[in-house]
């Protein structure tokens, strides 16, 4: 039996080498090597777009199989669905409008605040201020939840109490006036991820001699050196934590959700396009529907992410 | 002195100071949640329901802890959905650290037709955001078969965009004499890809580990989607279903507990691998 194991092994292992020096003898590597990333990025990242793009132009409900219905789906979502054109997408864009823009711009302060003190300081405070996107939205939300409680127990009607600022404890993730606001402000405190690090690091990399010779020639202020110089000089790491940024804002969508417990969320005051797409998808069945409104929401990501490329491009 | 910015000063002095005033109570703001999610898991019950609620815990317990894993008032214990996590982010790290830098170092050294497009779609696909197509995909993930099983956490998640984005563009910085070097000794593919590019990669490596970590670990939208067994599920998931069914202040300790499981492991691997994150961000660069 021990003698037949081994055998196996060297049999496999003979065959492994072969199949390698076959390989690599005809160029075939490249292949090899390709393969595993791409049959995976295919499978999962581009079919499910192509398919999501096919079904919006379709009747479908998920049993049936799907007729085709032209643009029927985006007219019915841009003129019949009340909710979307009037809660939905303006929550989208007042959300994604204070978040991205909000939590890049705070990402690039925050970083040019720490290019420029020593490195365990620096160590220290990027840690503190990177560990709230490292659990992103979702896990965090309990620790909101306890903040934010509606009864005595939260620990800001807690405070406002004590304080005599308020009788009776306000229900603030159930309440329409507060709840989108409370998604803001949670987002915003887990927004410095990826994009934050990269930007941090590309500015501890910038030559300094462009700013001597910035100076020599005449540039005054702090304020002229960081978009005169620091901006462009860091230009690509401002451009991939911008896409990171716009990314992060837009899988945020569950958060409103995740706060107040519910879907919808109160009033719809925190419905955004994800929770919108969901409720058409997983609870009405209209799948057609729900790929249309997918369809516009990578439209406004890509949108965003070109408006950006654009804007940086202007820097030259 | 120089001019300008004094950026990655090597000491301190007294300009700094202006820094740490912003800079000390912004970062006090963002720890404190941090902080009450420890203080809240180790609060026995008198103190979770103490009026007004206590910042910080004065007998700290496991009992938390403990509810969580014996009690498991909410179906299987937690001990089955950890392991599950435990499981599925093991296998989603290495495979996605191997085949991104395997597809890297080809994308980055070698000529291939559509090497030019397989970049740019990449590109594109950084902004991809996997719940905008949830539909479509669960409709790939369930014509494969992999619906309720591992398979279904696992597959989905293992190509990342920015994974295959950063360790390519840190490849690039590997000099071509090295490989060509190699190529004359008789090197192969194979053998200049894990003996020369992988030992010089490794900050690369060590970001789309964190990377890959933190969206499987963290990840709630497999168990929604695809696997609906709750003995497959995951720990993530069996978190957010316990913050959003219970009643707030009694399951808080529990909350907190839990997610003070998952906040942990983020943390310790970000610490150990912090320096090697920088030190690839900073070839981060988009054009």
């Amino acid at each position: 039996m021990h003698k037949f194991l081994t055998l196996t092994k060297k049999r496999i292992s003979d065959i492994v080498s072969k199949i390698v020096e076959f390989l690599e003898k005809n160029n075939r590597t490249t292949y090899l090597f390709l393969i595993p990333y791409i049959l995976l990025f295919v499978t999962f990242i581009v079919i499910p777009v192509v398919v999501g793009i096919g079904i919006s132009f379709t009747d479908f409900n998920g049993i049936q199989f799907p007729s085709f219905s032209g643009i029927r789906n985006y007219i019915y979502l841009l003129t019949e669905d009340e909710l979307f054109m009037k809660t939905v997408l303006p929550n989208t864009l007042l959300f994604s409008l204070v978040v991205g823009p909000g939590g890049y711009i705070l990402s690039f302060l925050l970083a040019w605040m720490l290019s420029q003190i020593t490195h365990r300081a620096r160590t220290v405070f990027a840690l503190i201020i990177y560990s709230p996107s490292m659990t992103a939205g979702i896990a965090m939300a309990v620790v909101w939840r306890i903040i934010f409680s509606g009864d005595e127990q939260g620990l800001i009607n807690a405070f406002l109490i004590v304080n005599n600022l308020i009788d009776i404890p306000i229900q603030f993730l159930q309440s329409p006036d507060y709840l989108m606001t409370i998604m803001i402000v949670v987002s915003l405190w887990s927004s410095m991820g990826v994009g934050f690090l990269a930007i941090l690091a590309g500015l501890l990399n910038v030559n300094k001699e462009l700013y001597e010779a910035a100076y020599i020639d005449g540039l005054r202020s702090r304020v002229q050196e960081i978009f005169y110089i620091t901006i462009p000089a860091i230009k690509k790491q401002m451009l991939f934590g911008a896409v990171m940024s716009i990314v992060g804002t837009f899988s945020a969508g569950a958060i409103g959700v995740a706060l107040s417990g519910a879907n919808p969320t109160p009033q719809n005051s925190g419905q955004l396009i994800l929770n919108h797409i969901e409720d058409y998808g997983i609870f009405r069945s209209e799948l057609g529907v729900a790929a249309a409104l997918s369809v516009l929401l990578l439209l406004i990501i890509l949108g965003f992410s070109k408006l950006f490329q654009i804007i940086l491009k202007e820097q030259d | 002195m120089a001019l300008g910015t004094n950026f990655n000063p090597r000491r301190f002095d007294k300009t700094q100071l202006k820094f740490y005033l912003i800079l000390i109570p912004f970062s006090a703001f963002m720890l404190l949640p941090i902080i009450y999610i420890f203080t809240t898991a180790f609060k026995p019950i008198d103190e979770l329901f103490a009026f007004p609620p206590r910042f910080y815990v004065i007998n700290p317990t496991f009992e938390n802890f403990r509810t969580l894993f014996v009690y498991a008032e909410y179906g299987l214990p937690a001990i089955r959905y950890l392991v599950n996590s435990i499981i599925v982010t093991f296998a989603v790290v290495t495979t996605s650290v191997l085949f991104s830098s395997m597809a890297g170092y080809v994308l980055s050294k070698k000529n291939f037709r559509g090497k030019k497009t397989l970049f740019e779609v990449n590109k594109v696909a950084l902004m991809f955001v996997p719940l905008v197509v949830m539909i479509p995909r669960f409709l790939v993930v369930s014509s494969i078969g992999i619906v309720d099983t591992l398979w279904g956490h696992i597959l989905p998640i293992i190509a990342i965009p920015v994974g295959l984005f950063l360790v390519k563009q840190f490849i690039d910085q590997v000099p071509d004499e090295l490989i060509e070097a190699a190529k004359i000794d008789g090197a192969g593919d194979i053998y200049i890809f894990s003996k020369i590019i992988i030992p010089l990669i490794r900050p690369a490596i060590a970001t789309i580990a964190i990377l890959s970590f933190q969206a499987t670990w963290n990840n709630t939208e497999t168990s929604t989607l695809f696997v609906s067994v709750e003995n497959k599920q995951t720990f993530a998931f069996y978190m957010s279903t316990l913050t959003s069914s219970t009643n707030t202040v009694a399951g808080a300790g529990i909350g907190a507990a839990a997610a003070l499981i998952m906040f942990i492991p983020n943390l310790v691997i970000f610490i150990i691998m912090q320096n090697n994150v920088m030190n690839t961000m900073a070839h981060s660069g988009m054009k």
